[in-house]
């Protein structure tokens, strides 16, 4: 993917943190109350020991059993006291995380939704779907745990530490040396676990780009007996997966060996040191009962950084994927000054419009290379050229789904940057070639552009595609379609494109080759209802066959990026060479063919 | 045939009991399958994790010999028994330090291996699946068990496993270590087992039923956020976006309260079990304590006491966490191993016929196709293609052309009769040399991740730059390709990204002339070409015609130009054949089509 950041272009983990800002603020005072409270469970744990060294000290060591039920209900007490706080430590973060959750999952989906085509043809659909599901539901549960416990137990720990220097500052000493390799082991860590997770991250997505294909292009890898390839691609691919995550496990394992050597191993030294000091009488049996109390609960926030640095990392990459998305800018917005089209007339202008795709090498031509077009209010105009002439890209641009990278587009004198988005796309729908159905009703697929179409608009435009085999679905225009419901065929989806495009009642209609996918007597059903509608639409067509381009008043012809004729069908036949060979070259081929007896 | 069987029960959430225990019975044998051969690292794991525990939770209980021997002894001048249990201390930790992080290696590379089997088995399952399963079954859904269900098991086996199972020995030990330490103190755990077990089930079956919440509901919001995605053309062009917000909106708020339902349950739970804990610690200490002070219990006793009730409780929250993963984890194993249990309709066969130097002669031998359903596409009929002949395939959309043709390609296998090759049963043959020898190509091209070069050559793995650049200018593709960024070498990102669509049936033909089969099969494998490709086609299949039998369907009368013979299909029947000439002569439904279409080119 080339919009993945290299690792040394990387920021530190807190400015990464820090952009998360705007989505957690409105979570910020029931996160702060819920570390406070964290803080405060931390303490009490803390506190316990040290009733414990009283008690043992004071009452015990005379055998006065009179001092333990006081000593047992200020435990009691504690514990108590700590359980709540977790409780509201819980309860504080709980709701105000998954609306942070909330929060960037909108956010990531509506920013998606506004990014131009030209973004989404660069990023596969499950790229983008694995920042918005597992991403941003790993950095919330970061939010509430990572960082919580990061802090709760960094606070522990320390007040820990003093409290063990205080029972006995050789002891406390010898702890705290220990934290030194601690540290050390910890940077390490996170430096050989960074990579690691980035690139099983990235392995990961390639593993699942290949299931997508596989299963898209089963028809093709059956045809061709190359399931067998597929698979051992996909098997080499799952094993480096596999090298990778080993790894991670490597560097996990790693860690925990020596986060769980180093606070035991310094204990055992303890124990020694603290029972010569015991024997020397210059430690109390409490103070030592206490330093091993308050040892054991800084246990578990000890042994827990390897696992909180190793989410943090996993936490970081996240973000920096979820940003990585919501970063790249919306190039096609709406104007800050727009103007508006009250009765638009549909007077379709390209002048001088060129156009690159931003990935094209910078040797290449542009694309379209100077269009110069107009389409009076009324009139159809056909687009011929070749395949790979630019005809769809150059229908993509009057509804701003790619941008002009040269001239301009205007709809009756207004260009078409001027206006709203929503706007001009109201005056401006169109058929794509490839129907793109989603998962819901006939009728919400037909009406899309136009939700608030009455039935006698919906079944008129189903009239026009010649759709009438929605009639016979299970439950008429009420059947749900698309990847979750019913599958259609490749006719049927077109037809339902075009009526989707018709019911739309655009000023300007733009139709990419709407008749490619029926057959011979559907097509000329459609052409006929589609006559009758484009006597008074401006539209534009692309057409690969004469029977198309006689939908239209007149051709443009596309050629070298450039218009090089503007003419009606017989003119043009009879005067452009070029037309000629894209348009009619088989017929005069075909004619001799059938000449010859059979 | 039970309503559960393969995929079929995965929407349903109404199984009866007797089902859900197919259900699982299946998943359970797919897990044993891939566990069998793992047998022996499992047992070892199993040793280092208990043994690597041990380690662990004997230190309290040295704690207490140093502290309780050691010291007395120390003022004795005698410092061995202190050394001792300091030192048995230190080497229990050492060694369960070394233990515990080969543990987690060798964890890691169960888990690994478990998901690798998984991954292949369902890939290389669904590569063998028939084109019958493949078009009722979504795409979407073969992706998602691939992906989101293999992250619930992987999430599974990485975190959860490895700590229930460390978890499990753990407070096992503990609670040993326990009793054998002072068994007065084990009774005061042993009283906290009661709410202990009242707090668990709570959580069990409330837990349940909000995970499953949370399933369904990101199910959901993953749908509309890949459908949205993969047909943003629409979703900009139709203004959707706004309504789609809002959609999207409500389907993650509807997470959330999920999620959020989830997380009130820890929220009580967790806490559930740290006052548990801590009122067993105030027992064990007021009972412990007053036996300390009249001599009957030894003090550094009472503190190993103490910390084993303290960490007995530890992992509990972890085990909870693990219930959690563990219901994902087997739905989604419940879903792969229905997927796996699909059994492909068309089957390779167990001892093929060899198929040497194949001449291309076809015969449809009283053959009928009819759907799952028991609808009947294509009645009986015998059909007879002889080697080099081309036929063109005419009719209709859905009057059987492309089951005729997925028939002869054994994408279906036929309900009656067989279609055969050369004398051979299709279904007798080997996949290689079937595939060899027959090769269709459709109108959805479909280029995958790679290179132009590398899509062409899968018609022919093995071949050479020469033989790829040879193809593709025998179909009229090489002008194209040179023009791209960098010819032959182009990335094709994206399901084809910049290639447009008649471009991609140029490199599907190519594919295709260089795979150089007997018999080749064309489903409308021209219509999104523009005329002089076309033509470049024709010519180019005239000379690729020659010498092999073909199927042509298309409809673009055009094609039938280059044909030997024309079959009229109508409602699943040739009605009518013979040569284009014949046809195109006579007054039947090919006439009338031919004259309309002539019309239609001006």
């Amino acid at each position: 993917m080339s919009a993945t950041p290299g690792p040394e272009r990387r920021k530190s983990i807190p400015r990464t943190m820090a952009r998360l800002a705007p989505f957690v603020r409105p979570a910020l005072p029931r996160l702060a109350g819920g570390i406070a409270v964290g803080i405060g469970a931390g303490l009490v744990a803390l506190a316990i020991p040290q009733v414990l060294e009283v008690l043992v000290d004071s009452a015990l060591a005379d055998g006065d059993s009179s001092a333990v039920l006081p000593a047992t209900l200020v435990i009691l007490a504690l514990g108590v006291v700590e359980a709540f706080a977790i409780m509201a430590r819980r309860w504080l973060i709980l709701a105000p995380n998954t609306h942070v959750e909330s929060r960037m999952r909108n956010a990531l989906y509506t920013h998606l939704q506004a990014l131009p085509v030209a973004f989404h043809d660069r990023w596969p659909s499950g790229q983008l779907l694995s920042r918005a599901v597992h991403d941003i539901s790993l950095i919330r549960r970061w939010l509430a745990f990572g960082v919580v416990l990061l802090v709760v137990n960094a606070v522990t720990v320390t007040v820990g530490a003093v409290l063990l220097i205080g029972i006995s500052p050789l002891l406390g000493g010898v702890f705290l040396l220990s934290a030194i390799p601690v540290w050390l082991i910890a940077i390490r860590f996170e430096r050989t676990y960074t990579k690691a997770a980035r690139r099983s991250q990235d392995q990961a997505g390639d593993l699942a780009t290949a299931v997508e294909e596989s299963v898209h292009g089963i028809r093709v890898l059956k045809a061709f007996g190359r399931g067998g390839h597929a698979l051992a691609k996909f098997e080499r691919q799952a094993e480096e997966l596999r090298g990778t995550e080993m790894e991670k496990a490597r560097a996990v394992a790693f860690i925990w060996r020596w986060l769980s050597l180093l606070p035991d191993g310094t204990l055992a030294v303890c124990l020694v040191l603290g029972a010569v000091l015991a024997a020397r009488g210059e430690l109390s049996a409490g103070s030592l009962v206490a330093f091993f109390a308050t040892a054991t609960v800084l246990r578990f926030p000890i042994e827990s950084i390897g696992f909180l640095l190793s989410f943090t990392v996993d936490a970081r990459n996240s973000v920096d994927r979820f940003f990585e998305v919501l970063d790249e800018p919306v190039l096609i917005a709406d104007p800050d000054e727009p103007r508006t089209l009250d009765a638009p007339r549909g007077r379709l202008e390209f002048r001088g419009v060129r156009f690159r795709y931003p990935d094209a090498p910078a040797s290449a031509r542009d694309l379209l290379d100077g269009i110069d077009l107009v389409v009076e209010p009324g009139e159809t105009m056909a687009i011929v050229g070749l395949t790979g002439s630019g005809k769809s890209t150059l229908t993509a641009l009057p509804p701003r789904l790619y941008e002009v990278t040269g001239g301009s587009i205007t709809i009756d004198g207004v260009d078409i940057r001027e206006l709203r988005l929503a706007e001009l796309r109201r005056h401006v729908a169109m058929a794509f070639e490839d129907a793109t159905l989603f998962s819901d009703t006939v009728r919400a697929n037909v009406l899309l552009g136009a939700p608030d179409a009455t039935d006698e608009a919906l079944a008129e435009a189903l009239s026009v595609a010649q759709a009438g085999f929605v009639h016979d679905l299970p439950h008429g225009v009420d059947t749900i379609i698309g990847e979750e419901g019913l599958s259609l065929s490749g006719g049927q989806r077109q037809r339902l494109a075009l009526a989707r495009a018709v019911a739309a009642k655009p000023a300007v209609l733009v139709l990419d080759d709407p008749l490619s996918a029926l057959d011979v007597e559907t097509e000329v059903l459609v052409e006929a209802a589609l006559r009758r509608l484009l006597a008074a639409t401006t539209a534009l067509v692309i057409a690969h066959r004469p029977s198309t381009v006689m939908l239209a008043d007149r051709v443009a012809v596309l050629e070298d990026g450039r218009i090089t004729a503007v003419g009606t069908h017989s003119q043009l036949l009879a005067e452009h060479e070029h037309y000629r060979y894209v348009i009619s070259s088989l017929e005069t081929d075909d004619t001799s063919r059938e000449e010859v007896p059979a | 045939m039970s309503t559960t069987t393969g995929v079929s029960g995965e929407e349903r959430e109404d199984l009866t009991r007797a089902e859900n225990q197919a259900v699982r019975a299946r998943s359970r044998k797919l897990l044993i399958e891939l566990l069998t051969p793992l047998r022996r690292r499992l047992a070892l794991t199993l040793g280092v994790v208990i043994v690597s525990t041990a380690l662990q939770v004997a230190g309290p209980a040295l704690v207490a010999v140093g502290i309780d021997r050691g010291v007395p002894a120390l003022g004795g001048g005698d410092p061995l028994p202190l050394l001792l249990a300091g030192g048995g201390f230190l080497a229990a930790t050492v060694l369960g330090a070394v233990l515990i992080g080969w543990y987690r290696v060798l964890q890691a590379r169960i888990s690994q291996a478990v998901l690798y089997e998984l991954r292949r088995r369902v890939f290389r399952h669904t590569q063998r699946l028939s084109l019958d399963f493949h078009e009722s079954y979504t795409s979407g859904r073969i992706i998602s068990r691939q992906t989101s269900d293999l992250d619930s098991i992987r999430e599974l086996l990485d975190e959860g496993l490895g700590n229930l199972v460390s978890g499990v020995f753990y407070t096992a030990f503990t609670a040993l270590a326990l009793v054998l330490l002072d068994p007065i103190s084990g009774l005061a755990l042993a009283a906290a087992m009661l709410p202990l077990f009242v707090l668990v089930r709570w959580f069990q079956v409330r837990s349940q039923r909000a995970f499953r919440s949370t399933r369904t509901t990101s199910a959901r919001m993953i749908v509309q956020f890949v459908e949205t995605m993969t047909g943003i053309r629409a979703v900009q062009a139709f203004r959707k976006e706004r309504a789609n917000a809002d959609r999207f909106g409500g389907l993650v708020e509807d997470n959330r309260r999920s999620n959020a339902s989830v997380f009130r349950l820890f929220g009580t739970f967790d806490p559930g079990l740290v006052l548990i804990g801590n009122l067993t610690v105030a027992a064990v200490l007021l009972v412990g304590g007053i036996r300390v002070a009249e001599g009957g219990l030894a003090i550094g006793v009472l503190l190993a006491v103490l910390l084993y009730v303290r960490r007995f409780f530890d992992p509990l929250e972890e085990l909870a966490m693990f219930y959690n993963g563990y219901q994902s984890a087997s739905a989604a194993l419940e879903k792969i191993s229905g997927v796996l249990e699909e059994a492909p309709s068309v089957v390779d066969p167990a001892e093929p016929v060899p198929l040497r130097s194949p001449r291309g002669h076809v015969r449809f031998e009283g053959v009928e196709f009819a759907y799952r359903s028991g609808r009947v596409v294509l009645p009986r009929f015998d059909l007879e293609l002889p080697a080099g002949q081309t036929v063109a395939l005419v009719g209709a959309t859905g009057a059987g052309k492309s089951t005729l043709a997925k028939l002869l390609s054994r994408f279906y296998d036929p309900t009656q009769g067989a279609v055969t090759l050369d004398g051979v049963d299709l279904r007798a043959l080997s996949p290689a040399d079937l595939r060899r020898a027959i090769v269709m190509v459709t109108q959805e091209a479909y280029l995958f991740s790679g290179s132009v070069a590398d899509n062409i050559a899968l018609g022919k793995p093995e071949a050479t730059r020469a033989e790829i650049v040879a193809a593709a200018t025998a179909v009229g593709a090489d002008e194209f390709i040179r023009s791209l960024p960098h010819g032959y070498d182009t990335d094709v990102n994206k399901r084809g990204g910049r290639v447009s669509a008649g471009q991609r049936q140029l490199l599907s033909f190519a594919r295709a002339f260089l795979a150089d089969p007997v018999v080749l099969l064309l489903d409308e494998a021209t219509a999104s070409l523009d005329i002089p490709s076309e033509r470049a086609v024709q010519d180019a299949l005239q000379t690729l015609l020659s010498d092999r039998t073909a199927v042509i369907i298309a409809h673009r009368l055009s094609t039938v130009a280059i044909a030997d013979r024309v079959l009229v299909m109508e409602a699943g029947r040739i009605v009518e054949d013979g040569t284009p000439a014949e046809l195109i002569a006579g007054d039947g439904r090919f006439a009338s089509l031919h004259a309309a279409w002539r019309d239609s080119l001006i």
